[in-house]
């Protein structure tokens, strides 16, 4: 049985990043993709706005894979393109099973591993839409797929559930591909993109967002039929009357994604419930030993930059990992925030290990113009700096001081307080 | 008339208003007067799409301008780029279409595919 120092596990961004900086002369380092190509979800996001943070430019989706494909071009990494893990456990090792059709199914050892497996899109059944079952509502993302690498529209009437980007991306681009647009309906009283792409993606084309509606009905027998939208009351109740029906042939769901983990269920490792992944430390490993998770398998970004970045570290942690850091002991220090705070990664800090060049990720649980932040340990503050416009769809990042150093047995509050308008 | 617009420039938002002697206001800082102005008399966007190609591994290759274009031009280069057929291989932005609908600005592949 072959025997590899790490493996990476899908070659989207995160993949990408993390294959790059776990690369070593020395090791073996081997990368596992299930499509024909590499770069994931970047080859369908034909649109543009990636990059502005790690390549100082606005790219595509596309551009922005081709640009860390490269840079992984000479590195000393070996690439499996078309290969589905299917199997994987923890012994001394990890023991991968992996299928593809030059060499059947296969087993592997690996020292340490990296998911960067992506996210998944929630579905009609996690939502309870209600109605019939008809064909033609699909998530968002699916729709993308066929559309732009696939070559064929999912339908010439068209209605998208949830503003988030990825449904707002989706009702310009099949506008532009001369599909009707009816609308899109949120459930929130504010859109859950990007203002940005509430901007350009439906105003410019008169694409109306109704707030605070959601679909109370689906109506068709074969093929989608219809679809009725209410407005929502502020306990989330239809309002009586206020019903909205369009004809139409698809209906799109952009109503959130969650870290696709589900390939490690074998594994037993700390899950965090608010961000459907799982706890890690300051080096993206999790509580089970050589097991590394970064990038949208970790939390949902809304900019892929973060997401190499982060894996890139993740990367760097595993080759660490591999050169000395093995069976070494862990003194952890929990990291929680309040209660505006909706989640903060990592979860924990190892403080036997380097704090050098850590940032925390956090989410706002609503929106707030005018803030203050703090992270403090005990009475200790470490960080104290005002923040303006903290949103839920935007994330926000917070660097710790180098030279920071914490006690054992006491956790990190990460604060925000809210300065009223 | 005045029209209203929110600013994207920045992260805040504002809302904006502009009249028809370009006037503006709503605006917190000097950015968004640029940004109203700008969108009532010249209003332009990078188009991004793709265009047929023949090829093992996909049969969309996906492009954009190599400059914003007018707004009111989308429709006519989407008309224009929907007639394309290419085959692979196709380079890192190579230019698909010269000059697409009369803008002077050319349309550019956003992917290699080699095969």
């Amino acid at each position: 049985m072959k025997t590899y120092d790490i493996v990476i596990i899908g070659g989207g961004s995160g993949g990408l990043a993390a294959a790059q900086a776990a690369s070593d002369p020395n090791l073996d380092v081997l990368l596992l993709e299930k499509d024909a190509m590499l770069g994931g979800i970047l080859n369908q996001c034909i649109h543009n706005g990636f990059g502005l943070h790690r390549y100082q430019t606005e790219l595509t989706g596309p551009e922005y894979a081709q640009r860390a494909i490269e840079e992984l071009r000479d590195c000393n990494v070996e690439i499996k393109m078309k290969t589905t893990l299917y199997h994987m456990e923890k012994k001394q090792d990890y023991l991968i099973t992996y299928i593809n059709q030059a060499e059947g199914e296969i087993t592997i050892r690996a020292k340490a591993i990296i998911a960067t497996t992506g996210s998944y899109e929630r579905t009609r059944g996690a939502i309870g839409l209600p109605g019939s079952r008809p064909k033609g509502v699909l998530n968002a993302g699916v729709a993308q797929r066929y559309l732009n690498i696939e070559g064929y529209m999912v339908g010439k009437n068209i209605f998208i559930l949830g503003s988030g980007d990825i449904g707002l991306i989706m009702a310009r681009r099949m506008r532009l591909e001369g599909a009707n647009v009816l609308g899109v309906a949120e459930i929130m009283p504010h859109p859950s993109g990007l203002t940005r792409n509430v901007v350009q993606c439906l105003h410019d084309f008169d694409i109306p967002l109704y707030l605070s509606h959601t679909i109370t009905d689906i109506k068709g027998t074969d093929q989608l039929e219809s679809i009725t939208i209410s407005e929502m009351d502020y306990t989330f109740n239809p309002i009586k009357d206020s019903e909205k029906t369009f004809e139409v042939d698809a209906l799109l769901l952009s109503v959130g994604l969650i870290p696709d983990i589900t390939t490690f269920n074998g594994l037993s490792f700390l899950k965090d419930e608010r961000t459907n992944g799982a706890v890690v430390d300051q080096h993206f490993e999790t509580s089970l030993e050589g097991l590394f998770i970064a990038g949208n398998a970790l939390h949902i970004h809304d900019l892929v930059d973060w997401v190499s970045e982060e894996s890139e570290k993740a990367g760097l942690a595993a080759k660490a990992y591999i050169h000395k850091r093995q069976g070494k002991k862990k003194c952890l220090v929990e990291v929680l925030g309040n209660q505006h705070i909706n989640y903060v990664l990592p979860q924990t800090l190892d403080i036997n290990n380097t704090l050098k060049d850590v940032t925390l990720s956090f989410r706002v649980k609503e929106k707030y113009d005018r803030a203050m932040l703090y992270l403090k340990q005990g009475e200790k503050t470490i960080i104290k700096k005002k923040a303006r416009f903290l949103v839920p769809a935007e994330m926000e990042r917070l660097s710790l001081p180098e030279n920071i150093e914490l006690q054992k047995d006491q956790p990190l509050e990460l604060i925000v307080e809210v300065i009223p308008s | 008339m005045k029209k209203e617009m929110i600013c994207i420039v920045c992260p805040v938002g504002c809302h904006l208003e502009i009249d028809d002697d370009l006037k503006v206001t709503g605006n917190q800082c000097k950015r968004g007067e640029v940004y109203a102005k700008e969108e009532v008399t010249n209003p332009t966007r990078v188009l991004t799409t793709t265009v047929a190609i023949k090829s093992d591994i996909t049969r969309r290759l996906s492009v954009k301008s190599e400059k914003p274009i007018p707004k009111e031009k989308l429709f006519e280069a989407m008309a224009i780029l929907n007639r394309v057929w290419k085959e692979a291989p196709v380079d890192l932005h190579e230019i698909i279409v010269e000059n697409i609908a009369d803008t002077k600005v050319n349309i550019l592949s956003t992917r290699r595919i080699s095969k």
